[in-house]
């Protein structure tokens, strides 16, 4: 974890308020309570600005032209990569690849590293609570190389057996991919741990951090993983853009993923060659503007200041739950001893969308499903939960709101 | 939008007891319907006499429309020809997506008209009546709204 110097004022949450242009809708006569960050962040004016900006003075395609605008375009681009480097600790911007978001970039790692890697008979662990994002890539992976996929299981708080975790590293381990932080839990891992001894064993890490990156530092050197893949849209920038970090070493070493333009030195019929890192893993036109956006909602957390948020958005966790568990017949799913800021629970006798709609017409968003991962479900043995994920724009007072239609939810439907 | 409209009293009352819930196991017709993005399951066992629905019942886990809408379902359609049936189907398909459907036809099952002012809760109403549609045409495929 990247060491936070900085004082710890709470946040000025009106004033962040503020920032967020859609926090002052209101929705079927009620002011919105968006309390489904975990699904995706809502954007602030700096982040939105950016990206019109961008459009409106300084599109052009990138890397190609020698007139003003794509070099403005370029800079722009690169100029993202630099402040995502710096953003999660990366060595070099070359370890920084641009993707679609973090399931393109394990899709990547999966269909470019893992083809490379794997033969029959290898081993891909995963843990019981990932997104099927971290499920499936490997799957199908598995089905492509004849490697077999092995589940670290989890307990009933929803916290990875770390033991059970480390006897499934064998001799036929290739990869591990792991969560930073479990999307229908809360459940935070302490990655040291888990990457500790796969590094050791040679064994390539694959980090999901798109439930991290909203809530904690990271520091993808101290941490010791090789993949590290994280979305924009979850952390208060745009969707379609996300990151891949991946050590430079390991990245240097992979075949071409995707093939077209940019990714090329050279292409003639005998055959063609590669373009330095990152490019080489960015075949056609990137999304420029996107890109720009996640640059501009990095400045943004870290002007707001990464250890208050996470201060605040714990206090709002510690709120939820000791106000959601007073409630009859309420049953929070996750209940690791290191959370990020969401609350899953189960209500007995009332369906999660029933619950959906009712605190809807109150102006209240909250996700309620299998939160894509369906195989979390299967365990705590629920089809769905409901689910409130906040963010550093949510309030004490909005808890209560939650609070209040749960109770009017019950009310109305048991 | 009015939330008394969706829950209905019938509705509540459909969903806290629901008639003709179980399984028929001598029954002639099966069919499975999932709505996997919802993670609702509705089992479904019809026993056909000739053209006739003698009975039927239904399990699974679902919302409360989607439980009302199956238990309002059995009391409709029990003794029912299948060409009943498919006039029926016709007119809660019309009344959920919005066009009225014809009111004396469908009797109790008017209940569930307030979900065609929720456009994301029409499948969990739909999900029965397209798993009895199944079950009578004899699929082994089950079937989904999503």
């Amino acid at each position: 974890m990247a060491a936070v110097r900085e004082p710890l004022a709470p946040l000025d949450v009106a004033r962040i308020r503020a920032d967020f242009p859609v926090l002052s809708r209101r929705i079927h006569g009620h002011p919105l309570a968006y309390l489904d960050n975990a699904a995706s962040a809502q954007q602030p004016t700096a982040v939105i600005d950016a990206v019109a900006d961008y459009a409106r003075c300084h599109h052009a395609n990138v890397h190609r032209g020698v007139h003003t605008l794509s070099q403005e375009a370029t800079a722009l681009y690169e100029g993202a990569r630099e402040k995502v480097r710096r953003f999660v600790n990366g060595a070099s911007p070359a370890e920084i690849i641009f993707v679609r978001g973090t399931t393109e970039a394990i899709n990547l790692v999966a269909q470019s590293h893992g083809r490379a890697r794997l033969a029959p008979g290898d081993e891909i662990v995963v843990s019981e609570l990932e997104h099927h994002s971290n499920i499936v890539p490997w799957q199908l992976l598995a089905a492509q190389t004849g490697a077999r996929l092995r589940v670290a299981p989890i307990d009933r708080r929803g916290v990875v057996d770390f033991d059970a975790y480390r006897r499934l590293l064998g001799p036929r381990t290739r990869i591990v991919a792991l969560a930073h932080v479990s999307n229908a839990l809360g459940t935070v891992l302490p990655l040291p741990d888990f990457i500790g001894p796969a590094r050791e064993r040679g064994i390539t890490t694959v980090i999901d951090g798109a439930q991290a990156v909203p809530h904690l530092p990271v520091d993808v050197q101290a941490l010791g993983c090789d993949f590290y893949a994280f979305s924009a849209h979850k952390m208060y920038g745009p969707t379609g853009i996300g990151v891949l970090y991946a050590r430079e070493a390991v990245l240097a070493a992979m075949p071409p993923w995707q093939g077209g333009g940019d990714m090329i030195l050279t292409v003639s019929f005998q055959g063609s060659t590669w373009n330095h890192l990152p490019h080489r893993f960015e075949a056609g036109t990137p999304n420029v503007g996107g890109a720009v956006g996640l640059g501009a909602a990095i400045d943004y957390l870290e002007r707001m200041g990464r250890a208050r948020v996470a201060a605040h958005e714990q206090d709002l966790l510690e709120h939820a739950t000791a106000r959601l568990t007073t409630i009859d017949g309420l049953t929070v799913v996750g209940t690791a001893p290191v959370k990020s800021s969401l609350v899953s629970f189960a209500i007995e006798g009332v369906h999660p969308h029933d619950l959906g709609t009712v605190l809807d017409a109150r102006g209240i968003a909250v996700r309620t499903g299998h939160h894509c991962a369906m195989p979390v479900m299967e365990f705590f043995g629920v089809p769905a939960t409901t689910r409130a994920s906040f963010a550093l724009y949510n309030t004490r007072e909005e808890v209560d709101v939650l609070h209040d239609g749960l109770v009017d939810a019950i009310r109305m439907l048991r | 939008m009015d939330l008394n409209d969706l829950y209905r009293d019938v509705i509540v009352d459909h969903n806290r007891s629901p008639r003709n819930r179980g399984r028929l196991p001598q029954a002639s017709r099966h069919a499975q319907g999932d709505n996997p993005l919802c993670g609702d399951r509705l089992r479904l066992d019809v026993d056909l006499d000739g053209d006739v629905v003698r009975d039927l019942r239904f399990e699974g886990s679902g919302c409360a429309i989607s439980t009302a809408s199956a238990s309002l379902m059995s009391e409709a359609v029990k003794g029912r020809t299948r060409t009943e049936v498919a006039a029926l189907f016709d007119a809660v398909h019309a009344m959920l997506t919005g066009g009225g459907g014809d009111a004396a036809r469908l009797g109790k099952l008017a209940a569930l008209a307030g979900v065609a002012e929720f456009p994301a809760r029409v499948k969990c109403a739909s999900l029965c009546w397209h798993t009895l549609n199944a079950a009578l045409a004899g699929s082994a495929q089950p079937v989904t709204t999503e």
